[in-house]
């Protein structure tokens, strides 16, 4: 299997899928001419061509119109965002448009499209620029979310979600891109909605998803060296979000932390602790701990930005709490 | 660590333990697991197991006292730990019966009130071998102060030594955030435990009374009921649960309305338990001729009239589930398999062992078991699993020289068979006087699960295979 970053594995999915299907296209602000603000689309105009490797104005709610349409009238969009900080401008096609065609057409309009960018904080890049927006998109029906945490992850996910005839929310990171790995070559499809144990042990389950996964690969190699052995579950898809695979975990190690990039209030754990106390409850030794962004915007200064982030360090000391060692 | 030795709950209905032997001294090293007394419960004479290491350093109750369950005994700890804060919180909890059984009051109250703590141990050893502090909790005291408790002949001089400390304030309003992250202050009394806890304790037969919470302001967590089976806490009860709980050993009866009145109905009229009885004569003539010749083959073959009745009963619930049945309030569970109890006369009391299966045991089993569970009850050495988890009893006074009676229903079973004694009779056969073998049953039913007919149709049963004993060597 070769190994290569999160961002070749998804130029791969994009070249596989744009050779497979010929109304695939991409689009988005600096995708063709400059191979894409982060080097994702590299290559790609050179062998697809302007009309399918489209540059756009910086006009997020234009070009996702764009999008929708191209959908509706039965091509499969693929809309880059430079950032989801920037997306925000687009929310109303994607949560107005993209996310309720189906369901206000009365089933005439499919939406077969993807909306795609980096998520959450990378270094430094201050309180408007380092945000994690899943628990937003998530909460609207009619659309999916994935998260891919890995390099494999992310070509898999990006084939399914391109395949897919709903409009799909693909959330990669800034941090992630240049992060290595095993990925199966050719076709590799990950299913959406299917959660990954990425590590397995019997005290104690550590749900998670996207960019955490590397963090909680971290805690689990720390913990193990305590002799404390963990499981990892990475979640994926947050929406629709893998409940067998949570109860699964949690009803054999009776104990679980989440962990997530973003804010605590209505974060994405929230709602799986919530699936975790409907299916868990007889299960549970332990109250289920949180460990999240702290509940400010992001500080510029690179102390007080580390002292908000998740880390594995606030993540053992949760593991331990649940578990009784602390 | 120091570990606390308490008067644990060894059986299922056991409020206090008469502790009738020491097995260790002070001084002796300890392990966990050794046998460190031996205490009387209302049923049995069972063993007190140590739950950790150490040196026994202090012995607090002497042999002949009964105390509470949940009073402090003894102390286990290392030979160098200093134990009087133990000796002394620890006795003053035991006398709120609260703290000592682990509740979550009693750790959360040494948490939130140290000085109160120290107060004790300051005061109490002075006034009295096992310091009797006033009631500290607010929740239920559901135990009485211990008047006679401790090593020492010297009575308690004075009154009760009060707390230095202010009575610890009432709960705290409710923490904002993870409940994990603030200890639980229990002050109201209530036994705090995990969910996964009490279900893993239900499952086990373990009462959580009898547990000591290890998790923050005392929360009994997993690994408390994981160490109290270890420890053979209640181990006996639960293997008696499990046998009755085993899925597919039983099948839960919806209850229908008409039943549902029928309780209700029943229950006001002659309650809690709406007992009928059913009383049938059985001619034990051939019976009797076949215990007979058993006898003649030698001592490993004879079989007692008990033995007769316990196996056809056996048989018969087979054929009559509905009979072999708990009335569990909002439905009835009748079980597939048959686990018998008699009723054993002891000195002070009477007990029931169990004859579990007894419908797959032989007539020659059961006149083994029966014996050999008959012996050790009046020396009171049955385990609590061997009289707890039966579907039906019997009781048999025939012994006594009593021709009939009624038993009483040993709840939540449907039933009790009573037994009278075999006598002779003159009886019409065919016409003609003739000199029988006779036998009189009473049958008490629970009217909430058995009905006149179906009782009637259960003795129809028994009586076939009483009058046609061969069916029973089958």
């Amino acid at each position: 299997m070769a190994v290569m970053t999160y961002r070749d594995a998804l130029t791969q999915a994009l070249r596989e899928e744009l050779q497979r299907d010929d109304r695939v296209f991409l689009m988005g602000e600096e995708v063709a001419q400059y191979n894409g603000a982060y080097k994702v689309s590299k290559g790609l105009l050179d062998e697809f061509g302007p009309m399918r490797i489209v540059d756009t104005p910086i006009t997020e709610l234009g070009f996702a119109g764009v999008g929708v349409g191209a959908a509706m009238v039965g091509l499969r969009p693929i809309v880059e965002f430079m950032t989801w900080n920037f997306a925000l401008l687009a929310l109303d096609e994607v949560v107005n448009a993209a996310a309720k065609m189906l369901y206000m057409s009365g089933g005439q309009f499919k939406m077969p499209m993807v909306f795609r960018g980096p998520n959450g904080a990378a270094l430094q890049l201050s309180a408007q620029h380092s945000q994690a927006w899943e628990s937003w998109l998530a909460h609207i029906p009619g659309l999916k979310v994935l998260t891919p945490g890995t390099p494999a992850d992310a070509k898999g996910l990006l084939k399914s979600a391109i395949r897919d005839d709903n409009p799909v929310v693909f959330l990669e990171g800034e941090m992630l891109y240049n992060t290595k790995g095993e990925v199966p070559e050719g076709e590799h499809v990950v299913p959406i909605g299917v959660a990954e144990l990425k590590r397995e042990g019997d005290h104690c389950s550590l749900i998670t998803h996207g960019k955490m996964v590397l963090v909680a690969m971290k805690v689990a190699d720390d913990l193990a060296k305590e002799g404390i052995n963990i499981d990892v579950v990475d979640l994926r898809t947050v929406r629709p979000m893998d409940v067998e695979a949570i109860s699964r975990s949690v009803q054999k190690t009776n104990r679980a932390v989440v962990l997530e990039e973003g804010w605590e209030i209505c974060g994405m754990g929230s709602q799986v602790v919530d699936f975790i106390q409907r299916e868990c409850f007889d299960d549970l030794d332990a109250p289920v701990l949180r460990v999240h962004q702290e509940d400010v915007p992001m500080p510029y200064a690179k102390n007080l930005e580390r002292a908000a982030k998740p880390d594995a360090a606030k993540t053992v000391k949760a593991i331990r709490k649940v578990m009784y060692l602390d | 660590m120091a570990t606390k030795v308490v008067m644990e709950a060894l059986s299922p209905t056991m409020e206090e333990g008469r502790l009738v032997k020491w097995n260790k001294n002070e001084g002796d090293q300890i392990k966990a697991g050794d046998v460190l007394a031996e205490v009387e419960t209302d049923k049995a004479v069972m063993e007190l197991v140590a739950r950790g290491d150490g040196v026994l350093r202090k012995r607090l109750a002497n042999e002949g006292d009964a105390s509470p369950v949940g009073t402090l005994l003894a102390v286990i700890a290392a030979p160098d730990e200093n134990i009087d804060s133990i000796v002394g919180s620890g006795g003053a909890a035991a006398s709120t019966g609260a703290a000592q059984s682990a509740q979550a009051g009693g750790a959360a109250q040494s948490g939130s009130a140290p000085n109160q703590a120290v107060a004790d141990t300051r005061e109490a050893p002075a006034k009295s071998p096992v310091p009797q502090a006033p009631k500290q909790s607010q929740g239920e005291a559901s135990t009485p102060p211990q008047q006679k408790a401790g090593g020492s002949s010297a009575p308690p001089s004075g009154p009760p030594p009060r707390p230095a400390a202010p009575r610890p304030p009432a709960a705290p309003p409710a923490p904002r955030g993870n409940g994990a992250s603030h200890p639980a202050a229990a002050t109201d009394g209530r036994r705090r435990s995990s969910p996964l806890a009490r279900r893993l304790a239900s499952d086990r037969g373990i009462q959580l009374g009898s547990i000591q919470g290890t998790g923050p302001g005392g929360r009994i967590v997993k690994r408390d009921i994981e160490n109290a089976k270890a420890a053979g806490t209640a181990a006996g009860r639960s293997a008696a649960a499990e046998r009755l709980a085993t899925e597919g050993d039983f099948k839960d009866v919806a209850l229908t309305q008409i039943r549902k009145t029928i309780a209700k109905r029943l229950t006001e009229s002659n309650g809690p338990i709406p007992t009928f009885f059913l009383t049938a004569e059985f001619d034990a003539t051939r019976a009797a001729e076949m215990r007979k010749q058993l006898a003649e083959m030698g001592d490993e073959y004879k079989a007692s009239f008990n033995d007769i009745v316990i196996k056809a009963v056996a048989l018969a619930l087979g054929e009559h589930p509905e009979v072999n049945a708990h009335w569990l309030g909002d439905k009835i569970r009748q079980f597939n398999r048959i686990h018998v109890a008699m009723a054993v006369a002891i000195e002070d009391g009477l007990i029931t062992p169990v004859l579990f299966d007894a419908d797959r045991m032989t007539l020659w089993d059961i006149s083994a078991k029966a014996r050999d569970l008959a012996g050790r009850a009046r020396e009171r050495k049955l385990m609590p699993e061997e009289y707890t988890g039966s579907t039906f009893s019997v009781s048999n006074l025939g012994m006594f020289g009593i021709d009939q009676f009624t038993a009483i229903i040993n709840p939540p079973e449907a039933g009790i068979l009573a037994i009278g004694g075999v006598e002779e009779k003159p009886i019409v056969v065919d016409g003609q006087l003739e000199v029988r073998q006779r036998m009189r049953v009473t049958m008490s039913c629970d009217h909430r699960v058995i009905d006149g007919a179906t009782g009637a149709k259960f003795l129809q049963t028994v009586r076939r295979y009483i009058e046609n004993p061969l069916s029973l060597l089958i």
